[in-house]
């Protein structure tokens, strides 16, 4: 990765504190960084060094460990992503359905290509690999919400609901 | 036993033997590129695959065990084809620029490529990894462009060393051995040990090389003098193609005189005054109850790791400077009073079996003599091209002996070199300095050996010393964590970071187990032949003392001899 | 044409996240009669069963548990829940519709080779059914079904949650430990095998959700009965996973040797108007692509293999005339160098370069040395690669080039090619 991808964002230390306490627990126990990560993830918008830092203080291990066992998964980012994470179905049962019509739209709508943030930092554009809902693609996936048997008007509609309001 | 066929040949081998290690019985060489005699099994490049009958796909013989009745081809058409076809890939991603490359003739890659016969045209487009070279660090050059993700360099950092300062980065194609976050490695808690440099089977990790520097000082005409490490000598003929082991003090000193250098001093003359001031200090300690245990500060490996994971115990580390770096401001000092030249007139030089040397040089407080003590370090692989380079025929060269009064050094000095070394020193002195009695055996054969962490207790008429001795950061942190936890009741602890000692530095040619046998041997039996072998009876330190320095910890020892410590600690963010 | 539910059928019927409302139909009875068993009658009982493990090797069942008999301690069951095969739906399905199913089978399995606890490793992409799982995993333990002292019987089985967070490789079961243990999900080179040094070091027994949930009733009902499904070489009834462009979508449980063409053409409606059949992928993206005069085929482990296809988890990926068939292969090679770990050499390197040299195809400037280049890295990577993720990659690429060969040719000459020229995907 070029430094460049390395952004600016700091993490706020009230999160790092928070990182900390759910690190802490699992001190001299590496077989659970993924529990931590996975925690730490609904809290922080990026494994940013600190929050990297901070996770191997309290586990024991290295900060290089952290970073290493991050940037592997693909739903782990070192860099800040939105609010909404919209993932959009790359593999075979979606793209013969016309997946890159909804890129198309959402894209469009939202400003960003594929892999980018928008500037507010609500909503991130990814693709994943299929999502095990092929009964219904093409189909995405915003944070841990699934949305199926899209159309360019249908897919529309659904970011629109994330722009206007708050979704839980 | 199992028997088995290899390319036609019956035999049989013990269970649990590798198709690899069959074949080598049977003089039947099989290529390998992540394999390492001394590292766990990776079975990642997949060059060494086989054909064994009954199998569809071909399994690597590095990892794959022998079964009762394997028929297996090393070399038929289908592994050919299979091997070329992974090594076009690795060669497909890996810099072209192989003449310019530090690993240009010593190339793991290079070799297997030569042998697999890679004449045809790579049918992929080039794409080397896109990353800058790293040359932020004094010791430690990385260039990606060349890695071929064995992942030797980062089971040393994470399983010898401990400490990860380099792990796989993302995934797929797209997978680097990086420091976290994109930081040059002069940012993160390497600690130059150069231990990554002597498993990297290409040039990805590499010295960072002096040598230009040392041709410009020399054009120059500074006076340019140069001191040489204990271990050099043992290490330095293995860089140019001789068995492990194989002694060449003479021939090195000759070589260096015949590059330029205006004096050739060797170290273990300030090997011999580390002990007599490190000596001191610890019986300073056991007297006025100060900090102990006193653990050595030769290894500026160590130190750094110490300053950066335990800034807090700081205060263990002997404040004895090195002996490279005591030898670089008596040189700027005593020396250049001795010969009436301006310290300024004068370009220290060192040859060093070790890459945190160069980082140790740079260590903004090492100018007690008002200068930069030691300009430019160089490793043993830097001196042996230089050798090359100055086309000495190392083979024919006469032996030379090194320049007085830094010339003579005692078989203690000698045995810094191997870990257990300067714990072995420094107790022939102590044992003597406290009992007044003179000792029978001056081999302490507990410190000795390549055990990771190795204990003894000496009686020194009536006080029981206990001392311990660590090689291998990992080990190191094992005693630390005692420290730190308050149940190390050790008084005398030696650390070095490299295992095997300096023997083992990261400056060497690239070692094994069983090379480092044979150096540690060479190592003893140098000791065992010099006539002093004991640092206090050395008549050039009783000279320096009684011309120049006062006594051991007096005031100007203490100015140019000791330093301090700095909390690294912000190197872990 | 009559679906036949085994697996599936408690779903819709009860509340998943409840063990007593899967107790009431009939649920953890096979754990009960295999508390009373010893390891050999376990064994027994799964070997005649001729149970053959789901998740896309085939491999006998009660062999996996035979590795796994030897005196080290502890010993761990793990169920596969890493669904990531693309178009593969069914283990979703067994999660979210009848999750202590897969328990009762961990359990049971448990019990055969004496190990006490359980993961279940589950792809971050279901994240959204960990309170499902939850809530069944302590229901069960409320009912005694799981937990210290099981039923009575004196033996303790529990189990324990463990995500991914986005990373096919996982569902390579030594990559799974990998993840588990904390570490990036790069699978091991075998020998050791799982059996005998498995999640961290100890002998471990992975399963497939599916297969787990076909444990409970063969225990329940017997081998015999479930012998007496499906096909000779595969019992027992079949997920079958059927995406792309039929018209009914979805997840169908029939016994082993359904026809494939009966399962495009009668039970999922075939295709849309107007459109004809243009290849079929079975078995996800590591599968094999064949043509349509390839259908008429029995759905089991061995036909499909025989007819040089791939069973593999079930899923049937049918692909209409909208379609190319060199682009349906890019973003299968999309994919998988995407999820390449980039531990082995042939993987790694080889899965993007496959991918160029097919996309080279796609923008028609490609030629035949091209082509001769793609079938001999794949043949490379299918023999030499670490793991089956390297060996799948050369599935759809070998198998295409054999049954699409006309295709191929089309993009080296050059002749237009419709759907590549819009960069791939469904025409509008």
């Amino acid at each position: 990765m070029m430094k460049e991808a390395f952004t600016n964002y700091k993490t706020p230390s009230s999160q790092l504190v928070k990182v900390a306490e759910i690190a802490a627990p699992y001190r001299d126990r590496p077989e659970m960084l993924m529990k931590v990560v996975t925690q730490v993830q609904k809290i922080v918008p990026a494994f940013t060094d600190s929050v990297a830092a901070v996770i191997a203080r309290e586990m024991n291990i290295s900060q290089t460990q952290v970073y290493s066992f991050v940037t592997f998964y693909a739903m782990l980012s070192v860099k800040p992503r939105g609010k909404y994470i919209v993932r959009m179905c790359k593999s075979a049962p979606c793209h013969v359905l016309g997946a890159k019509e909804i890129v198309r739209e959402m894209e469009s709508l939202l400003g960003i290509k594929m892999g980018e943030t928008t500037e507010d930092r609500r909503f991130t554009l990814e693709y994943c690999p299929c999502l095990g809902i092929c009964d219904i693609s093409p189909a995405i996936m915003i944070n841990d919400k699934t949305y199926g048997n899209l159309t360019a008007e249908s897919v529309r509609s659904v970011i629109k609901r994330y722009i206007r309001e708050d979704v839980e | 036993m199992i028997h088995i066929t290899i390319d036609g040949e019956r035999t049989s081998v013990p269970e649990g033997t590798t198709i690899l290690e069959a074949a080598k019985l049977m003089n039947v060489h099989i290529p390998t590129l992540c394999h390492h005699e001394d590292q766990a099994i990776k079975a990642v490049c997949r060059i060494c695959v086989v054909e064994v009958e009954g199998q569809i796909q071909l399994p690597t013989a590095c990892n794959t065990p022998v079964s009762e009745g394997m028929v297996i081809k090393t070399a038929s058409p289908k592994v050919i084809k299979a091997r070329k076809n992974i090594m076009e890939l690795i060669l497909s991603r890996h810099t072209q620029d192989c003449l310019i490359c530090s690993k240009n003739g010593t190339c793991e890659l290079q070799s297997v490529a030569s042998d697999l016969n890679m004449s045809r045209r790579n049918r992929y487009e080039l794409e080397a990894r896109n990353v800058e070279v790293d040359e932020s660090s004094p010791s430690i050059v990385r260039d990606m462009t060349k890695c071929i993700l064995c992942g030797r360099c980062v089971e040393v950092c994470t399983d010898v060393q401990g400490i990860t300062v380099m792990d796989k980065e993302n995934r797929g194609y797209h997978t680097l051995v990086v420091p976290p976050y994109g930081k040059s490695l002069v940012d993160t808690a390497c600690v130059n040990c150069g231990q990554c440099v002597q498993v990297c089977p290409v040039g990805a990790i590499s010295i960072h090389d002096n040598t230009d520097e040392v041709y410009s000082e020399l054009e120059a005409g500074r006076k340019v003098v140069i001191q040489m490490a204990p271990s050099v000598r043992i290490t330095l003929a293995e860089s140019l193609g001789y068995d492990p082991g194989t002694v060449t003090t003479g021939k090195i000193v000759h070589a260096l005189r015949k590059i330029g250098f205006y004096k050739v001093f060797d170290s273990d003359f300030s090997a011999d005054l580390t002990i007599m001031e490190e000596g001191n200090e610890l019986l300073q300690r056991l007297n006025g109850g100060e900090t102990l245990p006193m653990i050595t500060s030769c290894c500026p490996a160590w130190v750094k790791y110490c300053e950066t994971y335990a800034p807090d115990h700081v205060s263990h580390l002997s404040t004895a400077k090195s002996p490279q770096q005591m030898f670089g401001s008596v040189i700027k000092t005593y020396f250049a009073e001795k010969e009436q030249l301006d310290p300024s007139e004068i370009c220290s030089v060192s040859v060093m079996p070790c890459t945190a040397k160069k980082f140790e040089c740079k260590r903004s407080e090492m100018n007690d003599s008002g200068y930069q003590d030691v300009d430019i370090v160089l490793t043993v692989q830097e001196l042996a091209k230089m050798i090359r380079t100055a086309g000495i025929d190392f083979e024919n060269i006469s032996d030379s002996e090194f320049d007085q009064p830094f010339g003579l050094g005692s078989g203690a000095a000698q045995i810094f070199g191997a870990t257990g070394g300067v714990m072995e020193a420094a107790l022939r002195t102590v044992y003597e300095v406290v009992t007044n009695k003179t000792l029978d055996n001056l081999d302490f054969e507990d410190v000795r050996g390549f055990g990771g962490i190795r204990e003894a207790s000496v009686d020194l008429d009536g006080t029981v010393v206990k001392v311990a001795i660590a090689h291998g950061l990992k080990n190191a942190k094992i005693v630390l964590e005692q420290i730190k936890a308050g149940n190390c009741d050790y008084h005398f602890i030696e650390i070095m970071a490299c295992p095997g000692g300096c023997i083992g530095g990261g400056g060497n040619a690239p070692k094994t187990w069983k090379k480092l046998e044979k150096r540690k041997e060479a190592i003893y039996r140098e000791d065992k032949n010099l006539p002093i072998r004991k640092s206090h009876d050395n008549p050039y330190i009783k000279q320096i003392y009684e011309e120049f320095l006062g006594e051991p910890l007096g005031e100007r020892s203490h100015k140019l001899l000791h330093t301090h410590y700095i909390d690294r600690s912000d190197l872990l963010r | 044409m009559e679906e036949m539910h085994v697996l599936l059928r408690n779903k819709g019927k009860i509340n998943p996240e409840d063990a007593g409302s899967y107790i009431s139909a009939g649920g953890y009875e096979g754990l009960k009669k295999a508390l009373k068993m010893t390891t050999e009658e376990i064994i027994d009982v799964v070997r005649e069963s001729k149970l053959r493990g789901r998740g896309g090797a085939g491999f006998p069942t009660y062999k996996k548990i035979q590795f796994a008999l030897n005196d080290a301690e502890p010993k761990y069951v793990v169920c596969n829940a890493d669904e990531g095969e693309p178009g593969t739906n069914k283990d979703r399905i067994l999660l979210s519709s009848d999750p202590c199913s897969i328990f009762e089978g961990m359990a049971i399995i448990g019990k055969a080779i004496g190990a006490h606890i359980g993961y279940i490793y589950m792809r971050a992409e279901y994240s959204y059914l960990v309170p499902i799982l939850e809530s069944a995993l302590k229901t069960s333990r409320e009912h005694g079904c799981l937990g210290e002292n099981i039923m009575g019987s004196g033996f303790d089985f529990d189990i324990k949650l463990r995500s991914g967070a986005g990373a096919y490789v996982c569902g390579e079961e030594t990559a799974l430990f990998e993840s588990i243990e904390g570490k990036r999900g790069e699978p091991r080179y075998r020998p050791p095998f799982p059996g005998v040094k498995g999640l961290f070091g100890k002998p471990t027994i992975l399963n497939n959700v599916e297969t787990l949930a076909n444990i409970g009733p063969i225990f329940m009902n017997g081998a015999d009965w479930f012998r007496s499904i499906g096909t000779e070489g595969s019992s027992g009834t079949k997920l079958f996973t059927v995406c792309g462009n039929v018209k009914r979508r979805g997840v169908f449980e029939f016994p082993m040797g359904i026809n494939l063409k009966d399962l495009i053409y009668e039970v999922c409606g075939g295709l849309e108007e107007g459109r004809t059949l243009l290849a079929v992928q079975t078995g996800g993206a590591s599968g094999a692509v064949i043509n349509k005069d390839q259908i008429d085929v029995m759905l089991d482990i061995d036909h499909v293999s025989d007819s040089g296809g791939r069973l593999g988890c079930g899923t049937i990926l049918v692909i209409d005339d909208s379609n190319c068939i060199v682009d349906i292969v890019r973003n299968n090679l999309d994919f998988f160098r995407d999820e390449s770990c980039g531990k082995c050499t042939p993987c790694r390197e080889g899965g993007t370069r496959l991918y160029e040299l097919i996309d080279k195809l796609c923008q028609e400037k490609g030629n035949v040395k091209d082509l001769e280049t793609i079938e001999d890295l794949a043949e490379t990577m299918r023999l030499t690669a670490l793991c089956g993720l390297g060996h799948s990659t050369a599935v759809p690429v070998l198998s295409s080039i054999q049954n699409f060969y006309e295709d191929y040719i089309k993009h080296i000459d050059k002749e237009g090619c419709p759907v590549c020229s819009q960069m791939g995907g469904k025409q509008a």
